[in-house]
C-alpha cells in the first residue's frame, strides 16, 4: 500500500531531458538556433531566432562555434534545422541582394548605428571608417567605430569587411584577417590591389572631369568613366578647389 | 515584453523537470512527455504575452501550468494533435548509467506507462496529487473541481493502480 505512493514520488522526481530548456526557449524565440550552411565563401555556421540572424562565423567545428556563440552573445544556443527559406536568403545576402533581418540586440545604439550604415555600402565598393563614423553623425569616432565593427557578430552578411583603411592598408578584419578581408573584397569585384596603391599614393577620390564629380574610387558612379576623363585627387579641399563637387551617391564630402 | 521573456526563462527552469515528470505520468512514454511538456512552455509563454501585469502577479504558477499540460493531454486524446509517426524512439538523454540505474529507469517508465492508462480524471487527479506532490487545494485549483471531488478520484485512481478493482466506477 505504501510502496504504490512511493513509487509515484520516484515517478514524480524524473527530470526533463538535457537541453530541454534551450529546446523550449528557442522555440518562443528566447534562445538561438543555429546550422552550418555552405556558401561561396565556405562553411558558415548562422545563428538565428525570432528576430532574425544574429550571428555567423566561420569555423571548424560547431563545438568552436558554440563556445564562440557564448563569449559573444551569451544567449543558450541550439542547433537546430534551418528554416525554409533561410539557405536562400544566405545566398542571396552574399550575392548583394538584402533580404536578411538582424537581431542586434544586446549591442550599443552606437554600435548598431554603425553596422546599419555599414550594410549601406553596396556590394564591390568600400568606404572608409571616417565615412560611418561621419554619416551616422559622430564624426570623430573613427577608432570607436573599428571597434564596433571588429565585434560585429554578423560579418559578411552585414560586411564590415567593405570598411576599409585609407592608407593603402586594407585594415583589420575579424573575419579571418586582413587577407580574408582581401579576399572577400576581390570576391565582390573590388580591385584591391590599385585600392592600395592609391592609397599608398595619398590619392584618395576620383574626379570625372565632364560631370566635375568627384567619389571614392570605388563608387559605381564612376566606373564607366572614360579613363582620360578621370582624375585622382588627394584630398576635399583640393577637389573642391579644382572646381569639383562630392557625389551625392558615394558622398565623400559632406554635400554642400 | 522583456520582463514577460524574464519570468518565463526563470518558470523554465524552475518547473522544467515537474511538468516534464507531470507529462510523463499523464502520457506514459518519454517522448510524448516531451511534446506535452513543451507545448505546456509554448501556451503558457503565448498566454504571459497576453496578461495584464496584475494578472501575472497574481498567477499560480504550479497550479497554473499543471492546468495547462492537463489541457495539453487532453486535447491531444481528443485528436486535436495529430498523431506523428515515431520514427527513432527518441529519448533525447541517454544517460547510460549503471545497470540499476537503467532498471530504475524502466520501472519508472513502466510505472507511468500504468498511470497513464487510467481513465482520463483519476489519472489526472493521482499524477498532481501524488506524482507531483501538490496539495488538495492545488490540485483543485489546477483541475477547477472541488476538493471533494479531487480526493474522490484520487482515491479511486490509487485502487485502480493497485490492481483493485471492486469498486471500479464505469468510465
Amino acid at each position: 500500500m505504501i510502496a504504490l505512493t512511493t513509487d509515484l514520488k520516484r515517478l514524480g522526481a524524473v527530470k526533463a531531458p538535457a537541453g530541454f530548456a534551450d529546446r523550449v526557449l528557442a522555440q518562443v524565440g528566447m534562445a538561438d538556433s543555429y546550422a552550418r550552411f555552405e556558401t561561396v565563401l565556405g562553411d558558415v555556421f548562422v545563428a538565428w531566432n525570432r528576430l532574425g540572424v544574429s550571428a555567423a562565423a566561420r569555423f571548424l567545428s560547431a563545438e568552436e562555434f558554440e563556445d564562440w556563440f557564448a563569449k559573444e552573445v551569451g544567449r543558450p544556443l541550439m542547433p537546430a534545422p534551418a528554416p525554409p527559406d533561410l539557405a536562400e536568403k544566405i545566398q542571396d545576402e552574399l550575392n548583394g541582394k538584402k533580404r536578411m533581418r538582424f537581431d542586434l540586440r544586446g549591442l550599443t545604439a552606437f554600435e548598431q548605428a554603425v553596422l546599419r550604415k555599414t550594410r549601406e555600402i553596396p556590394r564591390g565598393e568600400v568606404r572608409p571608417y571616417g565615412w560611418v563614423a561621419r554619416e551616422i553623425g559622430r564624426p570623430a569616432a573613427v577608432r570607436a567605430v573599428g571597434t564596433a565593427l571588429a565585434n560585429n557578430p554578423i560579418p559578411y552578411f552585414i560586411p564590415c569587411h567593405r570598411v576599409v583603411r585609407t592608407d593603402g592598408h586594407i585594415g583589420n578584419y575579424g573575419g579571418g584577417g586582413p587577407e580574408a578581408k582581401k579576399a572577400i573584397l576581390t570576391l565582390e569585384g573590388v580591385r584591391v590591389k590599385q585600392l592600395e596603391e592609391l592609397g599608398r599614393a595619398g590619392l584618395r577620390y576620383q574626379g570625372m572631369r565632364t560631370t566635375k564629380i568627384f567619389c571614392f574610387p570605388t563608387c559605381y558612379t564612376g566606373r564607366h568613366a572614360l579613363e582620360k576623363n578621370r582624375v585622382w585627387l588627394h584630398d576635399e579641399a583640393s577637389a573642391r578647389a579644382a572646381g569639383f563637387r562630392p557625389c551625392k551617391v558615394c558622398r565623400p564630402a559632406v554635400v554642400a | 515584453m522583456e520582463g514577460v521573456d524574464q519570468l518565463f526563462e526563470r518558470m523554465v527552469h524552475e518547473h522544467k523537470d515537474r511538468i516534464f515528470a507531470a507529462s510523463l505520468a499523464m502520457t506514459g512514454n518519454r517522448h510524448d512527455a516531451e511534446e506535452v511538456a513543451q507545448d505546456t512552455f509554448l501556451r503558457a509563454y503565448h498566454a504571459l504575452c497576453t496578461y495584464t501585469p496584475e494578472r501575472i502577479r497574481e498567477l499560480k504558477e504550479r497550479a497554473w501550468l499543471h492546468r495547462i499540460a492537463v489541457n495539453v493531454v487532453r486535447n491531444r486524446v481528443r485528436g486535436v494533435h495529430p498523431r506523428l509517426v515515431e520514427l527513432n524512439g527518441s529519448e533525447s538523454d541517454h544517460a547510460q548509467g549503471p545497470e540499476a540505474k537503467v532498471m530504475e529507469r524502466m520501472q519508472i517508465d513502466e510505472l507511468a506507462t500504468r498511470v497513464a492508462e487510467l481513465p482520463a480524471r483519476y489519472r489526472e487527479a493521482v499524477v498532481l496529487r501524488h506524482v507531483r506532490e501538490l496539495s488538495y487545494a492545488e490540485v483543485a485549483e489546477a483541475l477547477r473541481q472541488p476538493v471533494g471531488t479531487v480526493k474522490a478520484n484520487v482515491h479511486r485512481g490509487l485502487k485502480l493502480l493497485r490492481g483493485d478493482t471492486d469498486d471500479r466506477v464505469d468510465d
